[in-house]
């Protein structure tokens, strides 16, 4: 039954103040760890506030768990920072988890083929260029679809993962060291050609200093070229972009390219700058979790460093308590899924407001 | 024959797992939400049915399995319908995004499961893995005398009561969705939610029925798969993930009609299964044959929408949420 | 039979913000008659019609079903009192079939029993005229089949009052007949039926009685026995209002677009635009009139690259008059029309959804048809950050920054943002659609005075309006659209109100050739 005035009026904000939509979202985030603790409780009956504790010794407790935790932020955040293009022009690439995986394929085949022939730095050269390429193949076909024939990329996008997933598992098997371990072990262990070079005897500073570079440089790439205009016009109007002479469909192949490169180009720092192995866990999963990210950082990829660390950080002190508490790992997905239930949960009342009517009809109001 | 025998019931008891998956998946598509959810929802279903058994016959001095189906059965469904909730209570009150909201719940769906499938036997003060024998030899049971009758006995009466629950379950949608009133009412919302709200219908309640019940129907796949697929015990191996994604790719393939879906989850089975009964494969080209089902997706995806056939299109508002302006 | 009215509205006022949609409008509907209900666009028609049916709840004012005063909140409530509209865009499920559409949301047994559906469906067909075939998938539907099953839904619902909004906009005139055919047997059946309607010759050829609305204002009512042509076209347009709009002569004007044979035909090939002659001057203000949808849309669009034109179509731009050079615009997209050095401003009638980005700040819109000047790979923020400061100081554009999405400025804002921003691009070209819609007074001059200035200086300005008055005080001469025909190219100065009127409803044949 429709009222005309019906008791809860929903309206869409005219947009709140920057800080008070970072106290909701801080109150949301607040509100999970609790729900958190409870969980923990529950399971441990041990004092959250230890568990807490716990978990901050997990991820930053020595100096080598702390670049762990940078290791694996600056991946999602480079997996993140290339789903932003995408998701501003408002085309869902759910596609990372494959275009990451066929950049580290890439890569893998580079350092595994050319491992004796080249220097270190022209592996790295050729393996992040092959790594680009495989991204760029895997973010281009949906989009050419989707321009042409408007097929729709959100399924596209996923169903192409499994099948990254799947060539992944048959160069596993091809390239697997020693026979029958069913892994491809460690590449180049004796030599480490075309591993990422320690710098300042760091040796993941390279990860940052490349992720932070690609962090920035998409940060200018989408707020002051000419490109990252025409995305966002895209994104909020095709209308638009037609009249202003934008053509749409170049715009979304290009963007797409752009966005598998970076894919392609987490999966070459995931390959040579940490594991120097390739597996389907070479992504595991954080192709899925960008998207999280890159979604609610709403495309800012200063935004995402902070979202990546939070996840990254619940992923690290989840697994310290789950091994000090003789839980399993997956603890940390728990806490991860209920902290972003609650954020997003939480925008709505950043983009709406809700009022609750005092008088009306007395007709009840729907469900 | 008999290897083509062997084939096929192996493709039917995998079928039967992303069978369920994407039912409730049909079902919550054509209410216009996309619930990327459905592997989370398997792992729910499937955890939970676990648990409801383990418990019982940890406490239980005489387990009875028939009692241990019933309760594992109700709490996986009751647990795949929480996570249903959870979707739809962001989605549709609180507007979230669709895609991002529904791998959340495939990220906490996985992580609940596997960290309880993990520890359970800890927590409760036992060692080594879960395993709930007989609840599952009940799931497993099927009548000797008919499966006895042969070749084709053996390939049509050889499963436990879940992989023909299935069938039933796939055609009481398909009856449901093109001839049943509330079936119509629930496509006209996944199709035009603004046309359905004019001609009376509730789309709110609409969609979150459609995707708790959706939720439920999914679930029973990860219930299958941890009862007769894997007999009873619980692997953190991520398959349940890997068969979920296939649930989805199944609902494209069978361009959201039930009926459709159950030949297609069992060629999906025969393609999975193919590699098994061709001579000289290698491991390799092994893993290469599992990518069958996706590419036979996409290729089904690009050809619907080239063709612009009206008939095998995704729901029209799938993916949007809808609200009626205050004006 | 006790009560004689099927419908009475008394004082029905609606607002919408600051424009009073309805002003204390008063109607009523006979048992068993047609009712035309007449204004221009924009006199508030549909706004009432919609309050019958439940869309709108009115602010003030009574309505009365069959003599009892009813609220009537919802569509819900609106069906339950036998009330059926029958809206220009149809409210029909593409993928399911014509029984599946009449049956849906309705109450019944849990399966839809299609024979009995269908056996209804054609009971009401064989007792109106209609033809509907009930497996029939909506995808499948013409326009006209479309509209037939809509108003078989209204009576399969049980409707005893039928609204149809313009029904005749979207059909061919058989159709039409068919339509009014059928319209006829239901009133003989007892329905009481209103028909929105612009067009005076289907008002006089329908309906028993006429009701006219004017700027949402009620002006009359006659029995259409009574009315003729011109009467009602008196009603409709009233009396001229002097404005004190500036009007200078043009100078020197100099031939700089010319249209010819322009086709334009839609999606489904309905054609849309018909063979269009037409000259435009610089240094003169070219009205277009016509009835809303009679091709105004399409040809802006047309000459802005944005149309797909039937070939054979064309339009040469002639920068330096009528023996320069001339550019083809037909065939390009907006972006090689603009490196051709074609100054082409529009401001087109989707000004949110077409002219400017929502969610943009000033700034950000300000770079919308620029930002691709210079070799640089960045966008230049320098100069449209001067350009909307500019515009704001000028334009006194209300605004807390230049910094702020348009979306959050109020309408007239919106449009003198839009406008401005056309205007400092130094166009040789100046295209209008509806510039000063749902504009206050004071805005709307402002308009005005910016087009006479582009005018004085030698642009060519097309004005696409819907007030007569404005037409007639603004414009050097107006062009005359009529369902995508070209009707007639009147003097601005000598043309009365009632001349452009009869050329927009279709009353006059004989076509005047292009020129004033």
């Amino acid at each position: 039954m429709n009222n005309h005035e019906p008791l809860i009026h929903i309206a869409k904000r005219d947009g709140m103040v920057w800080w008070r939509a970072w106290l909701v979202r801080l109150a949301a985030a607040i509100a999970a760890l609790l729900v958190c603790a409870l969980f923990i409780y529950g399971l441990t009956k041990l004092n959250p506030v230890k568990v807490y504790a716990a978990m901050w010794q997990g991820a930053f407790g020595s100096a080598r768990r702390s670049w762990i935790t940078v290791r694996d932020a600056t991946i999602l955040l480079c997996i993140g920072v290339g789903l932003a293009p995408a998701f501003m022009m408002r085309f869902w690439n759910v596609g990372a988890e494959g275009q990451v995986l066929m950049g580290g394929c890439a890569t893998a085949a580079v350092l595994i083929y050319a491992g004796r022939a080249l220097s270190t730095p022209m592996l790295l050269l050729i393996g992040g260029a092959a790594s680009i390429a495989a991204g760029v193949l895997w973010g281009v076909i949906p989009a050419i679809f989707k321009a042409r024939w408007n097929t729709n990329e959100t399924l596209f996008t996923l169903m192409m993962n499994y099948i990254a997933i799947q060539i992944t598992c048959f160069l596993v098997a091809k390239w697997e060291n020693p026979k029958g371990s069913n892994s491809v072990g460690i590449i180049n262990q004796q030599t480490q050609a075309g591993w990422f070079p320690a710098i300042f005897g760091q040796q993941y500073m390279m990860n940052v200093i490349i992720v932070l570079a690609l962090t920035v440089g998409m940060y200018l790439y989408l707020k002051y070229t000419k490109h990252g205009y025409e995305i966002s016009v895209v994104g909020e109007s095709e209308n638009t972009a037609r009249y202003a002479g934008i053509s749409v469909k170049r715009v979304i192949i290009r963007t797409m390219a752009l966005s598998g490169a970076v894919c392609g180009l987490s999966g070459f720092v995931a390959v040579a700058g940490a594991s120097h192995t390739i597996s389907t866990s070479t992504a595991g999963g954080r192709g899925f979790t960008a998207i999280i990210v890159a979604w609610m950082a709403k495309f800012n990829t200063f935004v995402m460093i902070l979202i990546a660390f939070l996840l990254v950080f619940l992923e690290k002190g989840a697994i310290q308590i789950a091994s000090q508490f003789k839980l399993n790992d997956y603890a940390s997905e728990v806490v991860t899924g209920i902290i972003l239930f609650f954020l997003l949960g939480s925008e709505f009342f950043i983009q709406y407001t809700v009022h609750f009517r005092s008088h009306g009809h007395k007709k009840e109001v729907q469900a | 024959m008999t290897q083509l025998i062997s084939l096929l019931t192996s493709a039917i008891v995998f079928g039967t797992v992303i069978l369920y998956g994407s039912l409730g998946e049909i079902l919550t598509e054509k209410s216009g939400n996309l619930n990327l959810g459905v592997p989370g929802i398997m792992y729910l279903g499937g955890i939970a049915g676990l648990a409801a058994a383990f418990f019982y016959e940890m406490h239980a001095a005489e387990p009875v399995g028939a009692v241990g189906l019933v309760l594992s059965f109700l709490a996986a469904i009751l647990a795949s319908m929480l996570g249903g909730l959870i979707y739809a209570f962001l989605t549709i009150t609180l507007r979230a995004n669709q895609n991002v909201t529904g791998l959340t719940l495939t990220i906490f769906g996985a992580g609940l499961a596997n960290l309880f499938g993990g520890s359970l036997n800890a927590l409760a003060g036992g060692v080594g893995q879960i395993s709930v024998a007989v609840t599952s030899r009940a799931y497993r049971a099927y009548i000797p005398a008919l499966a006895g009758l042969g070749l084709p006995g053996q390939l049509l009466f050889s499963f436990g009561f879940m992989a023909y629950l299935a069938i039933v379950i796939a055609l009481i949608a398909n009856w449901f969705l093109n001839r049943s009133r509330v079936g119509l009412n629930l496509r006209a919302v996944g199709e035009d939610p603004a046309t359905a709200d004019a001609a009376g219908i509730n789309v709110t309640r609409y969609k979150y029925l459609a995707t708790c019940v959706g939720a439920g129907i999914s679930g029973l796949g990860g219930l299958y798969y941890a009862m007769d697929y894997i007999k009873g015990t619980w692997s953190t191996d991520g398959t349940i993930e890997a068969l979920g994604w296939l649930a989805v790719a199944l609902v494209i393939f069978a361009t959201w009609k039930p009926a459709r879906a159950i030949w297609s989850a069992y060629l999906f089975g025969v393609l999975y299964w193919a590699y098994n009964y061709i001579a000289g494969l290698s491991r390799a080209s092994i893993e290469l044959f599992k990518m069958l089902p996706y590419v036979v997706t996409i290729i089904v995806l690009v050809a619907v929408s080239m063709r612009r056939s009206r008939e095998a299109q995704p729901p029209k508002s799938l993916g949007l949420s809808y609200f009626r302006e205050e004006r | 039979m006790a009560e004689e009215f099927a419908v009475r509205m008394v004082d029905i006022t609606k607002t919408f913000g600051q424009v009073k949609a309805n002003h204390k409008v008063y109607l009523e509907l006979k048992k068993g008659e047609i009712l035309s209900l007449l204004g221009e666009n924009g006199s508030g028609k549909t706004t009432l019609m919609n309050m019958l049916s439940g869309i709108y709840f009115p602010d003030e004012g009574q309505i009365y079903i069959d003599g009892r005063e009813v609220t009537i909140a919802s569509p819900h409530d609106a069906y339950k009192l036998g009330i059926g509209m029958v809206h220009q865009h149809f409210k029909l499920v593409d993928v399911l079939t014509a029984a599946e559409n009449i049956e849906l949301g309705l109450p019944g047994g849990a399966v839809v029993d299609r024979k009995a559906v269908g056996r209804k469906v054609r009971e009401i067909c064989d007792r109106y005229g209609f033809s509907v075939d009930p497996d029939k998938k909506v995808y499948d539907m013409s326009v006209s089949e479309k509209q037939t099953l809509e108003i078989v839904k209204t009576l399969y619902r049980g409707a005893n009052i039928l609204i149809l909004d313009e029904p005749t906009a979207v059909l061919t005139p058989q159709e039409t007949e068919k339509l009014f055919a059928v319209m006829r047997n239901m009133r003989n059946d007892g329905k009481s039926i209103i028909i929105i309607t612009h067009k005076l010759n289907e008002v006089l050829a329908i309906s028993d009685r006429v009701t006219v609305l004017r700027k949402g204002e009620y002006i009359g009512d006659m029995d259409t026995a009574k009315a003729d042509a011109r009467a009602l076209t008196d009603m409709m347009v009233g009396r001229t209002v002097t404005l004190n709009i500036q009007r200078d002569e043009p100078v020197q004007p100099q031939r700089r677009l010319e249209i010819r044979n322009l086709t334009v035909k839609d999606a489904e090939g309905v054609v849309r635009l018909d063979d269009v002659n037409l000259d435009v001057y610089a240094g003169e203000i070219l009205g277009i009139a016509g009835i809303s949808g009679c091709g105004q849309k399409e040809l802006l669009e047309a000459i802005a690259g944005l149309q797909p034109t039937v070939s054979g179509s064309s339009v040469k731009y002639r920068p330096t008059g009528p023996d320069g050079p001339a550019e083809e615009l037909v065939g390009q997209d907006p972006r090689s029309i603009a490196e051709k050095g074609v100054r082409l401003a529009f401001v087109p009638e989707d000004r949110l959804g077409m002219g400017l980005v929502a969610s943009m700040t000033l700034v950000g819109n300000m770079m919308l048809k620029e930002y691709r000047s210079g070799k640089s790979p960045l966008v230049d923020r320098k100069h449209p950050h001067d350009m909307a400061q500019q515009i704001v100081q000028e334009l006194e554009v209300v605004t807390p920054s230049i910094d702020t999405p348009v979306r959050k400025l109020s309408g007239g804002n919106v449009q003198k943002v839009l406008v401005g921003r056309e205007i400092a691009m130094t166009p040789s070209v100046l295209m209008t659609a509806y510039a000063v819609r749902g504009l206050d007074i004071n805005t709307s001059y402002t308009i005005y005075n910016l087009l006479n200035e582009q005018k004085r200086r030698g642009v060519a300005v097309i004005y696409v309006g819907e007030d007569l008055d404005v037409l007639l005080q603004l414009c050097d001469r107006i062009a005359v659209l009529c369902g995508g025909r070209l009707n007639g190219v009147l003097d601005g100065r000598t043309a009365t109100k009632e001349e452009v009127g009869y050329h927009m409803t279709a009353l006059q044949n004989d076509r005047k050739e292009a020129g004033a």
